[in-house]
Order: structure tokens, then sequence, then C-alpha cells
């Protein structure tokens, strides 16, 4: 793609060719206003690509393997642990590092910090695919996957918390979608829809903060039910849900920070230059705030400790995991963040996001699957379990990344382009691109950096 | 009831969580509803462990009586009370091929082994029952607690929620897996008044069965009358909420398996704290948030904000 683009090519950005006018259709939208050939070339170049194709080579097989040979094809089909990185991964992480949405939408729709607009599409987008894995994930991992409405339509077990864990993240999921919609209308021009949406922007925004809240807070009331299995360092009854509702607060804004700079290194030449150039006050911005969340749940564990007095527990070698999670993941990134945000070190605060990230993926696999069991023995994730994590993760980040590449979340859809309206040409193909080098093309400055 | 009003409290909280965000508050009652009335006339089973001579014969009543595959090692083989697993630290627990098994524990306390049988509880609050977001699990008034394969999504909540590991999980099946454990032999006995197979076929008469409340009688009535022999502890009778099935011992439960550490209250109390927000988001959030969006638009003036709004999502 970059290539490409050094070339001189632009991708689609616009209802119309910019230099004929005519309307782009969708097979041309999908293919970035590319040839097929062209298309499948750039895929072809580009390295990451081969390592996506190998995962998926291996990865998908074994996915097919385990809806024919059962779930004890692929999982240890223990009966201590009846939840593996399945759920203990795909489910208790990806669900608080998708916070982003619910937190940005606050911040830019509700609060008017509008100086968090440039970002606030990727957040949402964010939100959404992590949620929606955090579901696939779960199709993997459930015994019957195909009964999965079953707590919506066919049977409700009222009283537990899984219950309200399943129709918050399923109502969720839909607020999102719409939320993100909006940008999918701009793409295939119903501007109608958009319209429409947008007009409800507050009320899905004001649920969305209700629905995370809750949920987020009782993913960690799962773990309630386990009292004894669950480490006494990793488990609270009474402060679980404050504990996985405030680390998600961080969690997700750390999360836009890391994709925020993985979108800039690699596909710059996809963002317009309001992304592009706010983005490093954006991201102190969020650093900012992830920090003062990081603050917030030191306290509160602190307060967790006391109240449960916990401190004996330090010096047995769980202790020492424990403190290594707090010290990694909380405490550091705390010091760090506040150094990167009075010197305005950008390159620091995206190295902080990372670890912060980190300490929360290791905090959720300790509480769910490492310190789970701790008085009976440990268990090592199936090779096949962890393949098949990897596989779906892989798959993340390609409908990511497609998506990425075509709605206008990292730069804004050009409804209505002045000039090329003028003259009506009538070409029925693909502009033929131009393999001169045309360096003084705006978007090949995006580029070398 | 303390533990009903509870109950009773923390269902209508989620389903509240549940049902108005989906707008659906109509329904709301009618599911809050289904309740359990106490349980009076639950019967339940007092397991001896000073009787048991670990002969293994309530295994083997168990396994014919529910048509259970026939197990790897038979049952008048007695290898299997040598059998770790995970490096020693476990032994034998139920399966999806048994709902009871028998475990032999050598004490410091007493030169003699000691055997203890292993199946559900019953519990009187079970926490797999609660857990459980499809309510595939039924606690019947004769005390059993059991399980509807027909609803369940397999996910598997109610085994991590089990405070004494009971339930099993088919994996090996692609297209009908289903939890496994024992029901109390309720469909073809309990329900008709029958004591479970396991218990008619003790010969020792290490398993009485009979009205909980009874039983409980019973057991501190043996302490009472032998308390040279028994530890002063009827196991079962309190551990989260009491359960249906309760055991006396002669040596420390903590040396013969049991999970000592248990909390005393039913493990549903432990979501209370979290299930307590729940209307409280519901009904503060929306107004709090929706407030402070006006506040903050209000700070900037309203109409100009509107327009720059449009301004700033169109004409970039
Ligand atoms: S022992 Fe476990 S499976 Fe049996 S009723 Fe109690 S919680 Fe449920
Ligand atoms: S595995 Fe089945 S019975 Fe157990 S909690 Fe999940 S849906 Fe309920
Ligand atoms: S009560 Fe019935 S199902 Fe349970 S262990 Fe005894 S024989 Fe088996």
């Amino acid at each position: 793609m970059k290539n490409f683009i050094k070339a001189g090519f632009k991708p689609v950005d616009s209802l119309n060719d910019p230099d004929d006018g005519h309307r782009w259709s969708i097979m041309q939208k999908l293919l970035l206003g590319l040839t097929p050939q062209e298309y499948f070339k750039q895929l072809r170049r580009n390295p990451f690509n081969w390592l996506l194709f190998i995962i998926f080579a291996v990865g998908l097989p074994v996915i097919v393997y385990r809806y024919y040979m059962g779930l004890g094809s692929v999982m240890h089909g223990s009966h201590d642990y009846p939840w593996g990185l399945f759920l203990g991964f795909g489910l208790f992480c990806m669900v608080p590092l998708s916070a982003s949405g619910f937190l940005l939408g606050t911040t830019v729709e509700l609060f008017g910090h509008k100086k968090f607009k440039p970002i606030l599409n990727l957040a949402l987008l964010n939100g959404l695919l992590g949620y929606l894995f955090a579901v696939i994930y779960l199709l993997v991992d459930l015994g019957v996957p195909w009964r999965l409405y079953y707590p919506m339509v066919i049977s409700w077990g009222t009283a537990a918390v899984l219950f309200l864990v399943g129709w918050h993240v399923a109502t969720y999921l839909t607020v999102q979608v719409l939320e993100v919609s909006e940008t999918f209308f701009e793409w295939i021009n119903w501007p109608t829809a958009k319209k429409y949406i947008h007009s409800g922007t507050i009320g899905l925004t004001v649920a969305g903060i209700i629905l995370s809240t809750l949920h987020q807070g009782a993913l960690g009331t799962l773990l309630t039910y386990a009292p004894g299995k669950v480490h006494p360092l990793w488990y609270s009854s009474e402060f679980m849900w404050i504990f996985y509702l405030c680390s998600s607060v961080f969690a997700g804004l750390c999360m836009v920070i890391a994709v925020s700079t993985v979108v800039k290194k690699t596909m710059a030449w996809r963002c317009n230059s309001d992304f592009l150039d706010n983005l490093d006050a954006i991201t102190i911005g969020l650093a900012k705030g992830a920090s003062m969340a990081l603050v917030t749940y030191f306290a509160i564990k602190l307060i967790g400790m006391t109240h449960d007095n916990l401190w004996v527990y330090l010096t047995t070698g769980w202790g020492t995991w424990y403190l290594l999670e707090i010290g990694l993941g909380v405490v550091l990134p705390i010091i760090l963040f506040s150094i990167a945000i009075r010197k305005k070190s950008v390159g620091l605060i995206r190295f902080t996001a990372f670890l912060t990230i980190a300490g929360l993926l290791m905090n959720r696999l300790n509480t769910a699957l490492i310190s789970f069991n701790w008085n009976l023995y440990q268990e090592i994730p199936h090779p096949l379990e962890t393949i098949i994590s990897v596989t779906i993760f892989a798959l993340f980040i390609v409908v990511y990344r497609f998506l990425l590449y075509r709605l206008p979340i990292l730069y804004s859809w050009k409804a209505v382009p002045a000039k090329a309206l003028a003259s009506v040409p009538v070409l029925d193909q693909a502009a033929p691109i131009s393999t001169q080098p045309q360096p003084e093309h705006q978007f090949a400055k995006g580029m070398s950096s | 009831m303390s533990g009903i009003s509870r109950r009773k409290f923390l269902k209508s909280t989620v389903v509240a969580g549940g049902s108005a965000a989906a707008a659906m508050s109509s329904t709301k009652s009618a599911f809050a509803m289904k309740e359990f009335e106490g349980y009076p006339d639950s019967m339940g089973v007092l397991v001896d462990l000073t009787r048991c001579i670990g002969c293994r014969t309530c295994e083997a009543a168990c396994n014919k009586e529910h048509n259970l595959p026939e197990p790897a090692v038979p049952f008048d083989n007695f290898s299997v009370f040598d059998q770790v697993f995970h490096g020693g630290k476990q032994k034998r627990r139920p399966t999806e091929k048994a709902y009871t098994v028998v475990n032999r524990y050598e004490t410091k306390a007493q030169g003699a082994p000691v055997y203890r049988k292993i199946q559900c509880n019953h519990c009187s609050e079970p926490a797999c029952l609660t857990s459980c977001f499809v309510n595939a699990y039924k606690k019947t008034k004769e005390g059993a607690v059991i399980y509807n394969a027909d609803v369940c999504v397999g996910c598997r909540m109610c085994m991590v929620a089990c405070p004494f590991g009971v339930p099993a999980y088919s994996y090996d099946s692609a297209l009908h897996p289903e939890i496994i454990k024992c029901n109390f032999c309720y469909d073809k006995r309990l329900k008709n008044g029958q004591p479970p197979a396991c218990v008619e076929a003790c010969p020792q008469d290490a398993l009485t069965f009979g009205h909980r409340k009874t039983l409980v009688k019973i057991a501190h009535e043996r302490i009472r009358s032998n308390h040279k022999k028994y530890v002063d502890y009827v196991y079962g009778e309190k551990e989260v909420g009491g359960t249906s099935w309760m055991y006396l011992s002669s040596v420390p439960f903590d040396q013969v398996g049991f999970n000592t550490t248990l909390q005393k209250h039913p493990i549903l109390d432990n979501t209370k704290s979290f299930l307590g927000i729940v209307p409280m988001v519901l009904g503060i959030w929306p107004a709090m948030f929706l407030g402070f969006h006006l506040l903050a638009k209000g700070g900037k003036g309203e109409k100009e904000d509107k327009s720059k709004n449009k301004v700033e999502v169109h004409g970039e």
C-alpha cells in the first residue's frame, strides 16, 4: 500500500472520483480505488499478511475440528478449570480493552470536549470490535453455541450475574453497531440513515454509559461466585466490581493510545491531517485520563487490601506475583505517565500505554485463570486452545484493518467534491494508476514520517 | 425467612438490570415471581465417615441406577484409592462418567484410613443454581438440586461457582455436551419418597436418609453420645448456607479433603454489593449524565454549539 501511495495513488475518500467526478462503485470502494490486480499485489507485498496467512492456515482447520470433535478435543476438558483462554482472554480481557467506546463517547458527546473528536470514531470502532470478538470467543467456548440466544428468549436465569452480563453485552453491542453505523452509512452514501442515527447520538451515549458501568463491574462480580477458588489477593466480594470497572477505564484509554500508535505507524496514508496533527495532543489528554484512573485504581486496591487484611499473603509466592502485577501494571505506569505528561513526551506515553495493557492482561488472566484453583493445581492451556485464541485474535486484526482502510474513521468523507461535478465523464473503469512517482503529492508526505 | 427475602430482592434487581436495558420492564414481575418456598420438607443424607469402609458399593449402585458407562477400573478393585492426579495434589472427583466417588485418606490423627464419599451436596441455596443464567437448575421441594440439559448453553459458570467442585461436563460430546452430576436419584426414587440407590446399597449404614431437619438432630445426638469418637462438627450444616448432604467424621475435616474455609452464608450473598448498585445506576445515571451534558452545552451557548457541531461533522 505504501508503495502505491508513494506512486501518487489516492485511496477512495469521497463519494465521487475527484478526477472525473463519477461515483465510485461499491467494488471500487472496497478495493480502495485500486484494480483487483493491484489490490492483491499490495496484499502479497506485506509480510504481515503472510504471517496472518500462516496463522489462518493452521488455526481455521483447528476451529473446524473443535466443532466436529467437541470442546474436549481442543481443551484439557478439566472439571476443575471449566474456563480456559477463550473466556479468560477472550471475555475477561477483550471487554475492558473495549471500554474505549463509551469513554470517549461520554467525553466528546456528553461533556463536549471537542478536542478528542478526531479519535472518537476510532474509539467507537475499537469498542465495537472488541465486544464483537468477545462474543466470537464465547461462541467457540460455549458447549452448545447455537443456544447463545437462550438466555435472551428461552429461559431466564434472572438471579444470575451472568444473565446481566449476557443482556448487557448484547444490548451494548447493538448500541455500538448503531454508533459506528454512522460512518458506514456515510461510506455507502445513505445520508438519511446517517442523519437519523446522528440524531440519537446522545441517547446511545447515555445507554452506553449505563450498560458499560454495569457489565464491566458484573464481569468482576462473576468471580465472587468462586470465593476460595480465586486467590484472596485477587478476590474481594465487596470491591470486585469497582476494581473491574475502574481498571476498564484506563484499559480502554490505553487501548486507544496503543491502536492509534499502530495506526500512525502502519496506515498514516489513511489518516487525514485532522487526525495526524492532533494525535499527539489527544494522546497526552488520554494519558491524563488514564493516569487518573490508575491512581484511583491503586487507591481502591489499597483500601481493598486493608479491608480484607491481605497483607500476610504478600510474603508468599503468590504475593510476589501479585506485587509484580501491581508494580509493572499500575505503579510503574503511574510514574511513567506523570513524567511523560510533564515532559510532553508522547513516545513515553505510548510505551506506558502498552505497559498498562500488559498489566491489565496480567490482572484478568491472574484472576480468571492463573490464581484460580490456587490451592489445587495449575493448568497450562492446551496447545490447540492457544492456537484458536491466536487465530481469533488475528481475525480481529484483519477485520479491524479492513474497516479502518475503508470507513471514514481515520479520515473524513468528502461528500461533494466541488470541482469535479462540472464535467460528466464517461468512464466505467477505475482510473488507471500512474506508476510515475509524484513526491509532491500530499499523501506521500504522510508516508515518509 | 431472611434467605427468601434476600433471594427475592436479588432476583428483582438483576431482572431490572436485564430487562430495563431491553425496555421490557412489564415482564419483570412475572419473572421475579418464581420463588423458593423454603424447604421444610427437604430430605437429606447424613454420611458418617466413621462407618464407611471404602467398599465402593455406593459407586457401583449409582453407576447401575443411572446406566453410567462401565468404569475403567471395576468397582471391586481398590487400587483406585491410590490414584492421584496433577502431581499428587488431587484425588479422584466426580466426573462425566461417575456421579459419586469414594476416596481414601491416611491421616495423622488416626492409624486406620478414613474413607469419604463425594457427590453433589444438594445445597439449600445452591451456587450452581443461582449462577446459571438460563435457570437450568432447580431445587425441588424434596431437596434435590436437579439439572435440565435442554436449556443449558454450556457456559460452565455453574462449575466455576460450585464450592464443592461437583458438576462435571461432557466435553467430548460435540453435539450434546451437558453438565453431569448426582441428582439425588430424583426421578426414579426421591420423588416417590424412596432413598437414593447409593444409600440403599451401603452395607455399613454409613449413609442415613431422612428429613434434613431430623438428620441435623441425629448428627448432634451421635456426637453427644460418643464425643470421644467424633469431631464436634457437622459438615454441611452451615457451609454455604447449609447442604442437604452432611458429614460426620472422627478426624478433623480438613484432613479428609473437606474445604473447611468455606463461608457460612450462601454464595449468592457475594454478589450483593454489586447488585445493590444496579438499580442506582439505572435510576441515577441517565439523569445525571444528561445533566452534565446540558451543563457542558450550556457553558458554550447551546445554539452556537449545535451549529458548530454540524460543521465539524460534515465539513472536514
Ligand atoms: S454441591 Fe455444587 S452442584 Fe451440588 S447443589 Fe451445591 S453448588 Fe450445586
Ligand atoms: S453450563 Fe449450563 S447449567 Fe451451567 S451455568 Fe452454564 S448454562 Fe447453566
Ligand atoms: S444420590 Fe443417586 S445419583 Fe447421587 S450419588 Fe447416590 S446413587 Fe448416585
